[in-house]
C-alpha cells in the first residue's frame, strides 16, 4: 500500500535493553532512554521504504554481480604469533584472554 | 497415554581442506596444534578484510549434497548471522541461511524395524568457530581464546524432523558418517569434534500431529552419547508431560559422568541473529557443468557397496553391512579376497569380523595401522582351507602376525605349527589315548557318549594342538566303533 501513512516506531525500554544485551553493552538509565529515541527515529527513516511499491521487484541480495570468485584451496601461513597478539589487551598462553564467558 | 517422540538431526561437519573457507590460513588439528598458529587478519576479523571462498570447500559440499541426493541451487547466498561471543571475533558467522546449498535431499537408514527414509531438509556452508577454555584461578574466573579452528570450512547437514526413536538417530548418524568417510571430506572423529551431531527432540501424544515443544541437545561427543542422550531426553519430556508441566524450549547439555541432560544458557532466538544478506561475498554460483563433474566422480557410495557385496560375494546383510561401514575395511576385505582366489569371501569376512575385530578392539587400533596386510590374511586363510594349519593354531598365527607383521608361513615354519594330517601317525596317538583311559572307555561302552569328545581333546593334546582335527575324528571314530562291535 504505497500510500499509506507509517506511524511512528517507538522502541520501548525492554527492546533498547534486548538490544543492549545481544551487543554485551551496559546503558545507563539515561542512554537507554536517549538510545530508545534515536534509534525510533532511525526505525522510522528506514521504514520510509515500506511506503514502495515493491511487487514484482526481486529482493536484491547482493550489489556484486552474481559471479563466482572463488579461491584455490592452497594454504599460506598466517601471522606469527607475536603480531596477531599484538593488539590484545591481555594475553596468556599464547592465546587471547577474554573475561569470562560461560555456556 | 503413549507418546511418539519427534526428533531432527542438524549435523555439523568440517570439512578437510587443506585451507580455511574464506582465507588461506592452513587447517590444523586444533586438538593438538600449538593455539593461534593458523590465524590471519581475516579469521581474527580485522578490519578492512575481505573474505574469498574456498572452491574445495564448495566441491566437498556438493558431494555431501549430491550424495544425499539434494536438489543443488544454482545460485546460493551468505549471510551474516550476528552473534557477540569471543569464539568469532568478528562479531558474526558466515554462514547461509535464506538460499543454502541445497535442499530437499534423503538417506534411507536401516533398523531392527526395517528401512526408513529420512528427508534432509538443507545442506549449507559455513565457518566453525574458535575454540574457548574456561579458566578458573586463584578466584579469577577468564576464557582463553584460540582461533586455529575459527574460519575452518564447516558444512550443515539439517534432517526433517523424521526421526522417532534414539536407534534411528543412531542409525542415521552412522550412515551419514559412512557417507562423509566414503566421500573422503570429513574423518568422522566425534571425539575431535571435526563431525558434530545435534539433536532437536519433542514428544507428542501418539496419533496427534502437532509438534511439542522441543529441546536441542549438544556435547554429544560418541555414538553412545547421542543414543543414550536422546533416550534420555525422550523420557525425561514425557515425565513432565505425565505431571501435567510442559516442556521448556532450551538448549541441553549432555553430561557423560551422570548420564542426564541439563539446562544450558537460553541462547539468542532465530530474530535475535539478525541475519542479512553478506555484503562482502558475492552470491555463490554453481554451474550446471560443475555439478555433473562431480556427481561423475562421486565414488560408490556405501549402500551401492553393501548391496554389491551381497550379491557378488554371496554375504548376508549383517556382514555386508559391518564390512562396508568403513571404506578402508570394504577396501581391506576385497583385496583379501582377490588375493586369496579360490577362498569362498565368506570365510574371509568370518575372520575378518570375528578374530580381526577382537584383536583391533582389544589393541585399540584401526585398520590403517594394521600390521596384518590384506595378503597376509589371505594367505592365513588359504592355509587353513588346504589343512597346512588348523583353525586354533590360525588364530595363534594372527595374533603374532598381528603383533610383528611376519608373513604366516615363516611364524608357522619357526614354530614348528604344521598342522598334522599323517592318518597312521594320528592312529597311533588315538591308540595311545584309548589303552591309557581304560575306565573311560567301559563308560563310553556303557552309553556315555559325551566321552568321544573328551578322548578327541586328549588326542589333541598329544599332538600339541597340531592335529587334523577331521583326521583325528575319523581315527577316533573308527577305533570306538570297533570296540563297541567287539564281542564282550
Amino acid at each position: 500500500m504505497p500510500n499509506d501513512i507509517i506511524p511512528a516506531m517507538t522502541l520501548t525500554i525492554e527492546q533498547v535493553e534486548h538490544i543492549a544485551n545481544l551487543a554485551r553493552l551496559e546503558l545507563s538509565a539515561s542512554e537507554k532512554e536517549r538510545m530508545s529515541q534515536q534509534l525510533s527515529a532511525i526505525l522510522d527513516y528506514v521504514n520510509r521504504l515500506q511506503s514502495l511499491d515493491t511487487a514484482g521487484i526481486p529482493p536484491t541480495s547482493s550489489v556484486l554481480p552474481p559471479r563466482s570468485v572463488l579461491r584455490l584451496d592452497e594454504p599460506h601461513p598466517g601471522l606469527d604469533l607475536e603480531t596477531l597478539l599484538r593488539n590484545a589487551p591481555e594475553t596468556e598462553a599464547d592465546q587471547f584472554r577474554v573475561p569470562p564467558v560461560l555456556d | 497415554m503413549e507418546f511418539e517422540a519427534v526428533i531432527g538431526l542438524e549435523v555439523h561437519a568440517e570439512l578437510e581442506t587443506r585451507s580455511k573457507m574464506f582465507c588461506a590460513c592452513p587447517v590444523v588439528d586444533s586438538t593438538v596444534a600449538q593455539p593461534n598458529i593458523a590465524v590471519c587478519p581475516i579469521c581474527a576479523g580485522m578490519p578492512g578484510v575481505l573474505p574469498v571462498v574456498n572452491q574445495r570447500a564448495v566441491e566437498y559440499a556438493l558431494r555431501v549434497a549430491l550424495a544425499l541426493e539434494c536438489q543443488i541451487n544454482h545460485t546460493s547466498l551468505f549471510a551474516r548471522k550476528n552473534y557477540f561471543y569471543p569464539d568469532l571475533p568478528k562479531g558474526y558467522q558466515i554462514s547461509q541461511y535464506e538460499q543454502p546449498l541445497a535442499r530437499h535431499g534423503k538417506l534411507v537408514i536401516v533398523t531392527s524395524q526395517g528401512e526408513r527414509l529420512i528427508r534432509v531438509r538443507r545442506v549449507h556452508l559455513e565457518e566453525d568457530t574458535g575454540k574457548l577454555t574456561h579458566v578458573s584461578r586463584d578466584g579469577q574466573a577468564y576464557s582463553l581464546v584460540d582461533l586455529n579452528r575459527a574460519g575452518v570450512p564447516l558444512l550443515e547437514i539439517v534432517s526433517e524432523p523424521d526421526l522417532h526413536t534414539a536407534e534411528e538417530v543412531r542409525q542415521y548418524a552412522t550412515a551419514l558418517r559412512s557417507i562423509l568417510r566414503y566421500l573422503q571430506v570429513n574423518s568422522g572423529d566425534m571425539q575431535k569434534g571435526v563431525m558434530r551431531i545435534e539433536p532437536n527432540v519433542s514428544v507428542r501424544p501418539l496419533g496427534s500431529t502437532e509438534f511439542g515443544t522441543r529441546t536441542e541437545i549438544k556435547n554429544l561427543n560418541s555414538f553412545r552419547a547421542l543414543e543414550r542422550g536422546v533416550a534420555f531426553e525422550i523420557q525425561r519430556q514425557i515425565e513432565i508431560i505425565q505431571k501435567g508441566g510442559q516442556v521448556i524450549q532450551e538448549t541441553r547439555g549432555w553430561d557423560e559422568a551422570r548420564d542426564v541432560t541439563f539446562s544450558q544458557r537460553i541462547k539468542e532466538g532465530e530474530d535475535d541473529y539478525r541475519y542479512f544478506p553478506e555484503p562482502d561475498l558475492p552470491p555463490l554460483v554453481v554451474e550446471a557443468e560443475w555439478i555433473e563433474t562431480v556427481r561423475r566422480d562421486l565414488p560408490e557410495l556405501p549402500a551401492a557397496r553393501l548391496l554389491r557385496f551381497q550379491q557378488n560375494y554371496d554375504l548376508g546383510s549383517y556382514d555386508a553391512s559391518v564390512l562396508t561401514l568403513e571404506p578402508a575395511v570394504a577396501d581391506y576385505f576385497e583385496q583379501a579376497v582377490q588375493a586369496a582366489s579360490g577362498i569362498p569371501p565368506k570365510t574371509i569376512a568370518n575372520w575378518i569380523t570375528g578374530e580381526l575385530f577382537g584383536l583391533m578392539n582389544q589393541a585399540g587400533i584401526g585398520i590403517e595401522e594394521l600390521r596384518v596386510t590384506p595378503e597376509a590374511l589371505a594367505e592365513l586363510t588359504r592355509m587353513v582351507v588346504q589343512g597346512e594349519i588348523n583353525q586354533n593354531t590360525a588364530k595363534a598365527v594372527l595374533a603374532e602376525i598381528f603383533e610383528s607383521g611376519q608373513p604366516a608361513a615363516e611364524i608357522v615354519a619357526r614354530r614348528g605349527l604344521s598342522q598334522i594330517s599323517d592318518a597312521d601317525f594320528i592312529t597311533g596317538l588315538v591308540q595311545q589315548v584309548l589303552s591309557e583311559n581304560p575306565d573311560q572307555i567301559a563308560s563310553y561302552l556303557a552309553g556315555k557318549e559325551t566321552v568321544s569328545r573328551w578322548l578327541f581333546g586328549q588326542v589333541m593334546r598329544l599332538a600339541k594342538g597340531q592335529a587334523n582335527p577331521q583326521v583325528i575324528q575319523t581315527a577316533l571314530d573308527r577305533q570306538l566303533q570297533e570296540l563297541k562291535n567287539r564281542p564282550r
